[in-house]
């Protein structure tokens, strides 16, 4: 996994509330058996109309926000279905921040198995950032120290340490699971005979 | 210290905690499909990695596949792909899978419980978001991305952290033609989408305890359009007589002990709840979702919502939106509010209990000339039991289609989709934007509201239809 350290983009403010993954990424791109690629149909049927025809107003489809790394959404982001392929399609879109006032569990969890960093705000500083959307500025996400740095101000934002320390290393979670086998080990030995049942022998 | 079933069930299945809470659970079950898994087989492959407990795994194909005649394989390249790569990751790895060929083929959701896979006290995962309807059974059950799929597969754990404990009851009675799937739809549109986010749910109360197995499993299942990843409810003797004799559940002198165990799951009854809020049965009637989000709910008799009632900014542009969408004005009764499509099935309402309350409201009727119905059961054993019963009879004599098993229209990835602008009376989960279909417009209904609205060609009230 790429690791998240620290990103300068102009953000693309999107203000719709509960935006579900099958606005992110609609059913029929699920069909892939890859991690890669989607980011073309990203938002798909916003994107693009009936016909395949690019819609231009379409704030991903703008100048400067088609190459955003920063998104500002509205609350309850990323609800629905489980698919990871939403965050592998704002991946390969090139997003790889995104603001909201909160997310679905499901989502927010995907989110960091693949080096993307989904900040938690406030309405209020979400409006604050939105005008620097609107004024097509860059703002910064400093993820080592919890902030974001915008014009001249600064907003402190929190985030779970483990968390933290797995995107700024890029860690693999399996690989850190697997360093305690012994506890898994044990585990199901005790399972064993304890509740005998659960394996199907 | 008093615990919840869920902080029992946590607690059993703590395999390490690290001082930051950051745990590691033990899965007991884990359920695969074709179209969250590839990637994760592929991860596996490129670490040189094995599934470690290949017996607590079952895959089986429902996403992708056809629901009209089989016999010529899939006509769809990518949905081919899917499957057939199933199909090789699951020789490879060794775990059992049921094909689109076995009878027992059907909703991952669906097939679980039938084949006794789904048990009590077990931490059960899926790639799939529905998966919280295994929590009918008393067991922690949620979705899961495909990464952590992978790491389900390569550990038989996932990382977690504990989430809140949320109790919502039910008391009282449920009035005639009031279902399991208005309970929830009522539940999610007082709690809203985001009510459960960071818990999980414990229905409670007597309406609850009243439902049979597969009842219970419709409201467990649309947990997660409330925002909670499970939803549990406290297993009982109608859950172990449910699972006695099933192909996976204990046999002999294992029921016995798990039977023990089984018995002892439940929140005890000094037990915390960090929220907790209370509904009335005789207070909820057919409900019917008129928006593009599931807590867009409203009773059979009332009407689209008017955004000029609505003072908070943000809940307008968003009401004004779904109305745009689903091309409905304010204030428009809701039986008023004509209909192209019925879908009968999905995990949330493809069981034979589903089947028959549809079958009971359309027996002896039509359906209006301008509606195109579909019943799709649940799984094989479900359409088996339901032709034993004569109901696909019932079905087609009506006007419905008799479809193969899946989840078909319920997420439209097969070739069961709805147009632009068509309007559906569905018994799915989710009424969300381009979900049936793009421009698809969705009305999530109860099977027995779903079969009165076939018959109607419009909205209407079951509770005139009972036979």
């Amino acid at each position: 996994m790429k690791k998240f350290i620290s990103l300068k983009s102009i953000p693309a403010y999107l203000p719709i509330v509960n935006i579900d993954t099958d606005m992110i990424i609609p059913k029929q791109f699920l069909k892939t058996i890859k991690r890669t690629g989607l980011g073309k149909n990203l938002f798909h049927e916003m994107r693009y109309d009936n016909d395949g025809k690019v819609i231009n107003d379409f704030v991903l489809n703008t100048k400067p926000f088609d190459r955003s790394k920063i998104l500002i959404a509205g609350n309850n982001f990323g609800c629905g279905s489980s698919r990871e392929h939403a965050p592998w399609a704002l991946l390969d879109f090139g997003i790889t921040c995104i603001i909201s006032s909160s997310y679905a569990d499901i989502f927010y969890n995907n989110c960091f198995k693949n080096g993307i960093l989904p900040i938690i705000l406030n309405e209020e500083k979400i409006k604050d950032l939105s005008e620097y959307a609107k004024r097509k500025e860059e703002i910064e996400v400093n993820l080592q120290e919890e902030k974001i740095i915008y014009g001249n101000n600064e907003i402190n934002f929190k985030i779970d340490p483990f968390k933290k320390k797995c995107l700024i290393e890029g860690l693999d979670d399996i690989a850190l699971s697997l360093e305690k086998s012994s506890h898994i080990n044990d585990f199901e030995k005790k399972l064993k005979s304890s509740k005998p049942w659960i394996f199907n022998d | 210290m008093p615990k919840t079933l869920y902080d029992k069930i946590w607690n059993d299945h703590l395999v390490h905690q690290q001082d930051d809470g950051t745990s590691l659970l033990f899965v007991d079950r884990h359920l695969i499909h074709e179209v969250t898994s590839p990637q994760a087989f592929e991860g596996l492959r490129n670490s040189n990695r094995k599934v470690r407990q290949p017996k607590l795994t079952l895959a089986v194909v429902d996403h992708n596949i056809p629901t009209t005649d089989r016999s010529k394989g899939i006509d769809d390249k990518d949905s081919k792909i899917q499957v057939e790569t199933l199909e090789k990751n699951c020789r490879e790895f060794g775990v059992k899978l049921f094909g689109m060929d076995d009878k027992r083929q059907g909703i991952v959701h669906i097939v679980g419980p039938e084949q006794g896979f789904t048990q009590p006290g077990t931490v059960i995962v899926c790639g799939d978001s529905h998966t919280a309807t295994h929590g009918a059974f008393g067991s922690l059950a949620f979705g899961i991305g495909t990464s952590e799929v992978e790491h389900v597969l390569a550990t038989q754990t996932l990382v977690q952290k504990k989430a809140k404990n949320f109790r919502i009851n039910v008391n009282g009675k449920l009035s005639l033609g009031v279902t399991s799937k208005d309970v929830i739809l009522q539940i999610i549109g007082k709690i809203g989408t985001a009510g459960g986010t960071g818990c999980v749910l414990e229905y409670a109360g007597s309406v609850i305890s009243n439902l049979s197995v597969e009842q219970r499993m419709t409201i467990c299942n649309m947990s997660i359009e409330g925002g909670a990843r499970a939803g549990l409810i406290q297993p009982d003797e109608k859950i172990f007589s449910y699972l006695k004799g099933r192909p996976m559940s204990p046999k002999n002198d294992k029921w016995e002990r798990a039977l023990e165990y089984w018995n002892s799951l439940k929140s005890d009854s000094d037990a915390k709840f960090d929220k907790e809020i209370n509904l009335n049965g005789e207070d909820i009637a057919p409900m019917v979702t008129w928006g593009t989000s599931p807590e867009d709910v409203v009773s059979i008799n009332g009407k689209v919502p008017n955004p000029d009632n609505e003072k908070n900014e943000d809940k307008k542009n968003s009401i004004n939106r779904s109305l745009k969408y689903m091309g409905l004005k304010p204030d428009v009764k809701i039986q008023d509010i004509k209909i192209d499509k019925v879908f009968i099935g999905s995990c949330t309402n493809g069981r034979i209990e589903d089947l028959r309350e549809a079958a009971q409201i359309l027996k002896n009727k039509k359906k209006a000339e301008h509606v195109h119905g579909m019943v799709v059961p649940g799984s094989g054993l479900v359409k088996e039991q339901a032709e034993q019963e004569g109901l696909d009879k019932i079905f087609i004599k009506s006007g419905f289609e008799w479809r193969e098993p899946g989840c078909s229209m319920c997420l439209a990835m097969n070739a069961d989709k709805l147009k632009p602008q068509e309007r559906c009376a569905s018994t799915s989960n989710r009424n969300f934007e381009g979900r049936q279909g793009r421009g698809g417009r969705t009305h999530l209904v109860s099977p027995g509201m779903a079969a009165a609205a076939a018959i109607a060609g419009n909205l209407d009230d079951v509770r005139k239809y009972q036979n």
